[in-house]
């Protein structure tokens, strides 16, 4: 009677579908977190995780993977949560995500899976972000590595540049697939802006450093304190025997207003307040050696996340008070929701409309205050969201002693300016073929904020992931013609190399 | 780790150093820096390289200790290990055949001046160096400068050795009793370029200076360095170190350079540190 079985399935899912309510994470009090760097959300507990899994409808078309920018199996995973076979569960991930503790922290599942989510139709959608980090968090609890090495070596070679989310992603999946992976870092510390940019309350650094052992325990080797287009250049790294090249140095050029009094002290870009504090380690001062100047009235100019995150470290530094300038309206800021509405609750103040023209100076090269002009939402500019249009007559001054200029970050020209041939945008970014991440150079591949500009985590991830397969495709085509093999190992190498783990290839 | 292969204190408070570092070294140009990390916990804070050997994959440091940074490192001993230093960073000395080349230094400044006077004479420029200090005791790499150029002169605030003045007045005095140049390059403490700027702003000889701004990352991506030159803004770690003298605004930079004053005096009072005037 099959029909029948299908019917009280049917009724089962209607009836499953809403009579569960999405389960909130459990948080850090707000009076509490603002005192401390340690994390604000404090994850599922196995009984809310499986609560929340069983919200799942597995759909048979499942939109969520679709949503996902490295196509995880999320239907899948959370089958196997519900089965309370954890572990399987954070395998599943892993096939396509490496950095899942990492991702399921910081990606703003809000604007991807769980925006195509079918629960969230009617309902909520299922909380598929919460759950991979629960998963990512309960291997690692548990000691558990999914990090497999690669059965076969190639004994092929490849440069990556830059230790962030791209760079960590294209290491991993190339060394699954048996390549000598080198990562060449400029900071002391590997993680870019999973380390300097990303708030310890938001993503801890031990995470990072948990997942880049993992790496290394793979066979990625991490060189840091090297700058490739001083250190060594792109041309010398082929000189010296590798293969294949993948550019992922981010977006680290900070822009600034390019107002009167931006040299004061006392004003930062996000980006040197947030190293300062995140990479350096400031909060720590005098205990860690490098300080930050916080002051009495702390003011950040911005409404990305990079501005939240500002906004919400100086907080902990307990200041008298934060305030986020915009110059649109509260609806048009491109920050997670959910952190904007964290810093809401931690007391950040929020002045919409509000546009600075001047940094003023106390008299003796200290910033003292904001000067702004009051905005109004005119039409729409080419990001689709109304223009500011500055209100004349109507200026104020914002009182502050520091002030963080949060609006974003350009290409870094290091590695673009010493290697010829590689061609760049108008606005600087490295040009890369959007399904290879090829650039205008044979062998050299690009990805993640150097190409889109400043974006996110999971979509350096993906870009990462992308060229990774573009690159082994590019290697496997150069052994075949028989081409340039320069180390002794290639003549034992294998011609095809089976994965550790097999690569779910979009 | 950098290993120190070598150590001299060549003045009261100054070290030089031989550091182990062959990558820095095959790349280095002079007017590069590094920036170095002593230990776990440190502070990242930039260093000219005075020399380099690409043989022995060495570069060579010169410190002046100014807080708990610099105290930590002369503390250090051959043998001992430097914890990051990263470069060459900035972008190299614009090293032409200009004719008469006036090469100016005050203090530690010596140290990052020697590559450049060496390469500006090798390429056949007529190099006369300036070297100020307070007095004959702090004057540094007087034989090695020496050895590289076509002639030295020395200048003390305190005349206890060669002319009792600024280096800016030997400079002036130099211009007026009839030597030409054309081309200058001043390093060294900030009221002392802006003093031989002005000096050659008068002779209209186009002067480079080095710039030392706070650091932090050293690549460009944070903007802490940033210094104002003929109105624009420009990051020090990447557009230079190295600016044209007359456009400077060396106002901002003195401010800038102030900004962590009672941070800097907190942690040398907590690590016990005194430096003397």
């Amino acid at each position: 009677m099959r029909w029948k079985g299908r019917v009280f399935q049917l009724a089962r899912e209607k009836a499953k579908a809403g009579s569960i309510p999405r389960q909130g994470m459990p948080e850090q009090p707000c009076g509490d977190r603002i005192l401390n760097f340690q994390e604000v959300a404090l994850g599922y507990t196995a009984e809310l995780a499986q609560l929340e899994a069983e919200r799942c409808l597995m759909c048979k078309k499942p939109t969520c993977i679709e949503g996902c920018p490295v196509r995880i199996d999320i239907p899948a995973f959370i089958q196997a949560v519900v089965d309370g076979d954890f572990e399987r569960a954070a395998t599943k991930i892993y096939e396509s995500n490496t950095l899942p503790a990492i991702c399921g922290r910081v990606c703003p599942q809000e604007d991807q899976c769980e925006a195509v989510c079918v629960m969230g139709k009617k309902f909520e959608p299922v909380a598929i972000g919460r759950l991979e980090r629960f998963v990512a968090d309960y291997v690692r609890g548990k000691g558990i590595s999914l990090a497999q090495p690669a059965t076969a070596v190639t004994g092929r070679k490849v440069a990556i540049i830059g230790s962030g989310p791209a760079g960590l992603t294209a290491a991993g999946e190339l060394a699954k697939l048996g390549y000598g992976v080198t990562v060449f870092e400029a900071l002391h510390e590997p993680g870019g802006v999973l380390v300097y940019g990303i708030p310890e309350f938001r993503l801890p650094k031990a995470i990072v450093a948990q997942e880049i052992e993992a790496l290394k325990s793979i066979g990625v080797e991490i060189q840091t304190n090297v700058v490739i287009g001083r250190t060594i250049l792109i041309d010398e790294l082929f000189d010296e025997g590798y293969d294949a090249v993948f550019i992922g140095t981010g977006a680290g050029l900070p822009y600034f207003l390019n107002l009167p009094g931006e040299d004061l002290n006392g004003v930062y870009s996000a980006n040197e307040f947030l190293t300062r504090l995140n990479l350096m380690k400031a909060y720590q001062f005098p205990a860690a050696d490098t300080p930050v100047q916080i002051g009495r009235r702390l003011v950040v100019i911005g409404g990305g996340n990079t501005a939240l995150d500002a906004a919400r470290t100086a907080q902990r530094m307990k200041p008298e008070k934060v305030s986020l300038l915009y110059r649109r309206s509260r609806a048009e800021m491109p920050g997670r929701a959910e952190e904007v509405h964290h810093a809401e609750e931690e007391g950040i103040e929020f002045q919409m409309l509000t546009n600075p023209v001047r940094f003023v100076d106390n008299g003796e090269g200290w910033l003292c205050g904001v000067e702004c002009v009051r905005m109004e939402l005119g039409e729409p500019d080419d990001s689709g969201r109304r223009r500011p249009v500055p209100v004349e007559g109507y200026n104020f001054v914002v009182e502050c002693d520091t002030a963080i200029v949060a609006v974003g970050n350009g290409a870094n020209q290091i590695v673009a300016s010493t290697t010829p041939g590689l061609d760049t945008n108008r606005h600087g970014n490295i040009v890369a073929d959007e399904a290879s991440g090829l650039t205008s150079r044979a062998g050299v591949f690009a990805g993640g904020d150097i190409v889109t500009g400043a974006a996110t985590v999971i979509l350096a991830m993906g870009a990462g992931k992308t060229a990774a397969t573009a690159i082994h495709q590019y290697l496997q085509s150069l052994s075949a013609e028989g081409d340039d093999s320069e180390t002794d190992a290639d003549e034992d190498a294998p011609a095809e190399v089976e994965p550790a783990s097999p690569l779910a290839i979009s | 780790m950098f290993p120190i292969v070598e150590k001299k204190v060549i003045a009261p408070r100054v070290t030089w150093f031989r550091v182990k570092a062959p990558l820095i070294a095959r790349r280095h140009q002079p007017g590069q820096f590094v920036l170095l990390r002593v230990c776990e916990g440190g502070e990242r804070f930039p260093l000219t390289i005075a020399d380099s050997d690409k043989d022995t994959g060495t570069i060579v440091l010169v410190s002046q200790e100014a807080g708990k940074s610099t105290a930590l490192l002369a503390r250090l001993n051959e043998g001992d290990g430097i914890r990051d230093v990263v470069g060459p960073l900035g972008k190299p000395t614009d090293i032409e055949k200009f004719g008469a080349v006036a090469c100016i230094a005050g203090g530690i400044g010596a140290a990052p001046l020697y590559p450049i006077a060496k390469k500006l004479h090798a390429v056949g420029n007529r190099v006369v160096v300036i070297l100020g200090a307070r007095s004959e005791n702090l004057i540094i790499l007087q034989e090695e400068l020496a050895s590289v150029t076509d002639e030295l002169l020395i200048a003390t605030d305190d005349g206890s050795v060669g002319f009792h003045g600024f280096v800016s007045e030997l400079l002036r005095q130099r211009i007026q009793q009839g030597e030409t140049f054309n081309h200058a390059v001043t390093i060294g403490p900030l009221p002392m370029m802006k003093a031989v700027c002005d000096v050659t702003r008068e002779f209209t000889i186009p002067t480079i200076v080095s710039l030392n701004p706070i650091m932090v990352d050293g690549t460009g991506m944070c903007g802490g360095c940033r210094v104002i030159v003929n109105g624009e803004t420009k990051f020090a770690c990447v557009d230079g170190p190295e600016f044209d003298g007359h456009g400077v605004d060396f106002g901002s930079l003195a401010h800038r350079l102030k900004m962590y004053r009672h941070q800097e005096q907190c942690a040398m009072e907590r690590a016990g540190i005194s430096i003397g005037a």
